[in-house]
């Protein structure tokens, strides 16, 4: 080390190597980003995949496509890659994980190794789901309800269950990552009530992820070795009960509906106090609202059970809070609504997505109150009027949300703009895709389709017609971004450090961010949104 | 090479945010690991409501006497450990790696003795799906009681197991003068989980060995 | 909108609730709908809109955070009190049984008539679905009466109704339980009470509590629990509906789900007063014939015997 050879530091993230192992070795918590964003949209047309199969297939009454099995599988499959290989990680471990340093003026999440570490395991479990497709698949719903899934199923249970397991550790790492990042790495003058409501959702989804994810391990574990030596607690033979599984279950799975959606409420917030240069209004009350959906969202798990032989009063109970879990999610939309008062609202791509989202969530969020009245949700449990109220909430929901996200940032992230006319153009057709989609799930609940019905009767046709057009149409407008942004990657216009005159951290450093993020660890004088 | 050295990583200010963010982020673990037992204690109870008279019958098949002996064990092993991170706060490099090595010869200790404990349940038939031979009034309800035992203790005893593995190289690098006075977060870290896995054991043995004992 | 029956006395209470929240929560949606709208085209860039900075002000987000609060409490006392309904059979209504397997429903009816994938009923009378599977978690639906209940194994769930028009209509299973889970669908034929009887009278067989007391005695039951035996057991006799005390001190119902556990786990619940003896007879003994045998306890009475006796 005797020859001072001064190297000046690489410009941007992207630019410190440009190998597979620079990649594949990186700490830096911005290439992770990048490295989830590839499996999480290789995960996500993949689950596509076997959606477009389960619509297809029910274009005619009859099981004509494929056979019962085959159909079975398909809806599995789609809902075990989706839930567990998307929408948990989708925004929480691309856009938070790229953004969450960046916007509370950190130089990178506390523990960079263990977040590469979480990727792994993201992979690995992600092989073990592939593994078991291609020996053949798993036919028990992405729920895994017993005595189904541990004594009567014949198909590679034990396989989704590991592949699930693993990627939960993923999850509960990336939580763990987050609540210390924002406990230890804030910038000096970054105050609790300064973080931007995207930190705020991160932070309650980190507690979540990492209080409900453990619940999941075990239960799965459980099925696990009930199915692997014919004995276990919920085996109804030796008296165990199937229905303590669904508690289990649903006490990580209802507050997983949280993990998917919070963090899109908190893109939205950004997205809509950008689009309309204006200050979220009730900054208070949206943090409260974050945190009171967390909170309760642990307490609301029993609605899934309303018919599954749970007592009458408990329903009541799970009824109430159920409906006051609404209340949290009532202010948010009334405030995103309110932020567009006296605005200066600009029509780019990301704000036309987080319009979408709030439409699309708001119609999800009121369904919700059906299925929470106990009376009602007698008639509509396990009917295609859940399929259309989750799908709202989380593909109208989330996945409109991560569009609008990745649109906004990706400026940020790759230092490029997209075709905001290719975008525009994306964001309504996949709107109106949706809904044509959905919609007509919400009438065949009604009418009495039951979910999951590889066949059904020849009355339900019309409306599952209207649902798979509408379906084509949703794959198309999904398919566009992965052109455009590709696109865009060579041939898009050089983006500055803030092409949305947006306020925040993360706009303040360059596009694409230096490897450590600052030039200088920022001073925060002033809250989020200093707008008008 | 002093312990005094030891770089900060780039993403800490100082060695003082560096230890805030290691021990906030054991906490929270320890939350996840909370959460990972709470599950098994809450279908332990549930299904004991249900069985209440073949869980007492289950627990009085168990070696009283062994579990006891291990509950001993580990919490010897918890106040070794606490008495090594208090050596090399004082600085008392090979007090402190004598506690330790004395901590995970207590859990190797407390390994052995669960491996004779089931052996001899193997040999008494108690193990469902392996050699369950138990028959009469209750068998159905031990059987449940006997998979939750194995779950629980099996999950436990991977957590000593671990513990055993992290406390051996805490041991090395304290003898290696790898902490002091300043730096000893590991271990500290270390210690924390160790205590954990006492705490969940101290649920445990009155689960397992005690209920059907009692009156 | 609706081309679904209202078939059962609850399907119009049903519809009314699920109407009112419609209209309320559509009212929400065109709210906010017009809001966004006239604010996305009033503010939009470049409009000479005023832009004075807004307060947020408390009085406005407790006000639009309350009000509609307040409104779906209203929709939820409703609810409960629709729900306890739907969930509190009367107790005349009459019982039959109901056994899913993968992937079929077989129906029991107290006298003897048996079914697969089809249930005869009468109009106007409550009906008391009583409920098991042999195998996985099935979930027993008929759209046109709004009730849905799952069916577990190793345990007795419960659904009534009263139907209340004629006609056939469709049964669904609604929890996915295997491969052909769609085809597990069968139909519910409501009859006029007479055309029922006429039909129950065609089917009967060998009543359901005659099976039962035929089984008591296979089974060997009736070595411990008639009256003449030299052990120690309960006779039986008038237990159903009645208080039975147990040992622990507490006091239980004893109904259907009672008298079921204490065939399959007898060691459950012991009676004040006797040892637990009695095996346990889960997996001896097939879900069916347990619904015969609780069938048959059920008529276990001092007053049917004597009856039996005087004629």
């Amino acid at each position: 080390m005797s020859t001072v050879e001064r190297v000046p530091p690489p410009r941007s993230y992207l630019e410190e190597g440009y190998g597979l192992r620079s990649w594949l070795t990186t700490h830096d918590h911005k290439r992770i980003a990048i490295l989830y964003a590839l499996g999480i949209t290789f995960f996500f047309f993949l689950g596509g995949l076997a959606a477009a199969l389960v619509r297809l297939e029910l274009v005619t009454p009859a099981g004509d496509l494929m056979s019962a099995e085959t159909y079975n599988k398909a809806f599995t499959f789609h809902g075990v890659v989706m839930v567990w290989f998307f929408l948990i990680p989708s925004i929480p471990a691309t856009l938070g994980n790229f953004l969450l340093p960046l916007m509370i003026g950190a130089r990178d999440v506390a523990f960079p190794r263990l977040n590469l570490f979480s990727w792994y395991l993201y992979v690995g479990g992600g092989v073990f789901t592939l593994l078991c497709l291609l020996l053949g698949g798993v036919d028990t719903g992405w729920t895994f309800y017993t005595p189904f899934s541990t004594l009567f199923s014949t198909s590679h249970v034990l396989l989704a269950v590991v592949g699930v397991f693993i990627v939960g550790f993923s999850s509960i790492f990336t939580g763990l990552n987050f609540i210390v990042t924002i406990h230890t790495l804030r910038a000096p003058g970054m105050t609790w009530f300064r973080l931007p409501l995207f930190v705020w959702s991160m932070y309650a989804v980190a507690l979540v992820m990492v209080l409900a994810t453990p619940v999941l391990a075990m239960t799965l574990s459980l099925i696990a070795l009930e199915r692997l030596f014919g004995v276990g607690i919920f085996d109804p033979a030796l008296g165990g009960d199937p229905v303590l599984f669904q508690h289990f279950f649903w006490f990580y799975s209802h507050p997983a509906v949280y993990i998917m959606i919070l963090p899109a409420m908190g893109v939205v917030s950004e997205l809509i106090t950008a689009g309309a240069r204006r200050r979220i209004f009730g900054y208070r009350f949206m943090v409260y609202a974050i945190i009171g959906i967390a909170v309760v969202g642990f307490l609301v798990w029993g609605h899934h059970m309303f018919v599954a032989g749970q007592s009458m009063y408990a329903s009541i109970v799970f009824s109430i809070l159920s409906f006051i879990i609404a209340v949290p999610s009532a202010i948010k939309v009334f405030n995103w609504t309110a932020t567009l008062y006296r605005g200066d609202i600009g029509f780019d791509a990301p704000m036309l997505y987080a319009l979408g989202f709030v439409g699309l969530f708001m119609l999800g969020g009121l369904t919700g109150l059906f299925l929470a009245a106990t009376a009602l949700d007698v008639n509509l449990t396990d009917t295609y009027f859940v399929v259309a109220h989750f799908h709202y909430i989380m593909v109208g929901g989330a996945v409109m949300a991560y569009l609008g996200g990745i649109h906004f940032w990706w400026p940020k992230i790759t230092g490029r703009m997209y075709s905001e006319a290719w975008a525009r153009f994306a964001a309504i057709l996949m709107f109106f895709g949706f809904n044509l989609t959905f919609f007509p799930q919400y009438i065949l609940g009604y009418e009495g389709m039951p979910r999951r019905y590889h066949e059904y009767l020849p009355q339900f046709q019309v409306w599952n017609v209207l649902s798979s057009a509408g379906a084509t149409i949703l794959g198309a407008a999904y398919l566009l971004p992965l052109f455009y942004l590709a696109w865009s990657l060579r041939h898009g216009a050089r983006a500055g450090p803030n092409p949305w005159d947006a306020r925040g951290l993360e706009w303040q450093t360059a596009s694409p961010p230096p490897p450590h993020n600052f030039e200088q660890t920022p001073t925060v004088t002033e809250g989020p949104y200093a707008y008008r | 090479m002093s312990a005094r050295t030891h770089p900060v990583p780039e993403q800490f200010d100082d060695p003082v945010q560096q230890r805030e963010a290691a021990t906030l982020g054991m906490w929270a673990f320890l939350a996840t690991e909370v959460l990972f037992f709470g599950v098994l204690f809450a279908g332990y109870t549930l299904c004991r409501v249900m069985f209440p008279e073949a869980f007492a019958e289950g627990s009085r098949h168990t070696d009283m006497l062994l579990g006891t002996i291990e509950t001993a064990v580990l919490l010897t092993s918890s106040c070794a450990v606490a008495l090594s991170v208090r050596e090399v706060q004082l600085g008392g490099r090979r007090a402190a790696t004598a506690m330790l090595a004395l901590t995970a010869a207590l859990g190797i200790a407390f390994l052995v003795m669960h491996g004779f404990e089931y052996y001899a349940e193997y040999r008494e038939g108690l193990i469902p799906a392996i050699r369950y031979t138990q028959q009469g009034v209750y068998a159905r309800g031990m059987e449940i009681f006997y998979c939750l035992y194995y779950f629980i203790t099996l999950f436990h005893s991977l957590h000593v197991t671990v513990g055993v593995l992290l406390l051996g190289v805490m041991a090395w690098r304290t003898w290696h003068r790898a902490f002091d006075q300043d730096y000893h977060t590991p271990l500290e870290l270390t210690a924390l989980y160790w205590h954990l896995v006492d705490i969940v054991w101290i649920f445990v043995y009155p689960l397992i060995y005690l209920v059907g004992r009692s009156g | 909108m609706n081309t679904l029956p209202q078939a059962s006395s609850f399907a119009p209470d049903v519809d009314h609730l699920f109407d009112a929240l419609l209209l309320l929560c559509g009212l929400v949606v065109v709210g906010v709908f017009a809001a966004m709208i006239f604010f996305c085209v009033r503010y939009r860039r470049g409009s000479a809109a005023e832009r004075m900075p807004a307060r947020a002000h408390l009085g406005v987000e407790l006000t639009w955070t309350l009000l509609p609060f307040v409104l779906f409490m209203g929709i939820f006392g409703w609810s409960v009190h629709l729900w306890i309904r739907l969930r509190t059979p009367p107790k005349d209504a009459q019982p039959i049984y109901v056994v899913a397997k993968q992937w079929m429903w077989k129906v029991q009816h107290p006298d003897g008539a048996r079914e697969i994938d089809t249930l005869h009923v009468p109009v106007g009378r409550p009906i008391r679905l009583v409920m098991t599977s042999q195998d996985v978690i099935h979930s027993f639906y008929v759209p046109a009466f709004r009730v849905k209940q799952d069916v577990l194994p190793d345990r007795y769930t419960e659904l009534w109704f009263t139907a209340t028009q004629a006609g056939t209509f469709n049964l669904f299973c609604a929890e996915f339980c295997g491969t052909d889970h769609s085809r597990m669908h069968g139909e519910v034929i409501v009859m006029a009470p007479a055309d029922y009887a006429r039909w129950l009278q065609a089917h009967a067989g060998i009543g359901l509590a005659a099976q039962g007391e035929r089984l008591f005695r296979q089974f060997g039951c009736s070595g411990c629990h008639d009256p003449q035996s030299g052990v120690h057991a309960p006779d039986l006799y008038d237990l159903y509906g009645h208080t039975v005390p147990l040992s622990d001190g507490s006091q239980v119902l004893a109904d259907e789900r009672y008298l079921q556990d204490s065939i399959l786990l007898p060691k459950k619940q012991i009676a004040a007063g006797y040892a637990p003896i009695m095996p346990s007879f889960q997996g001896r003994i097939g879900a069916e014939d347990v619904l015969a045998l609780v069938a048959y306890l059920k008529t276990r009475t001092h007053a049917a015997e004597d009856t039996d006796e005087h004629r």
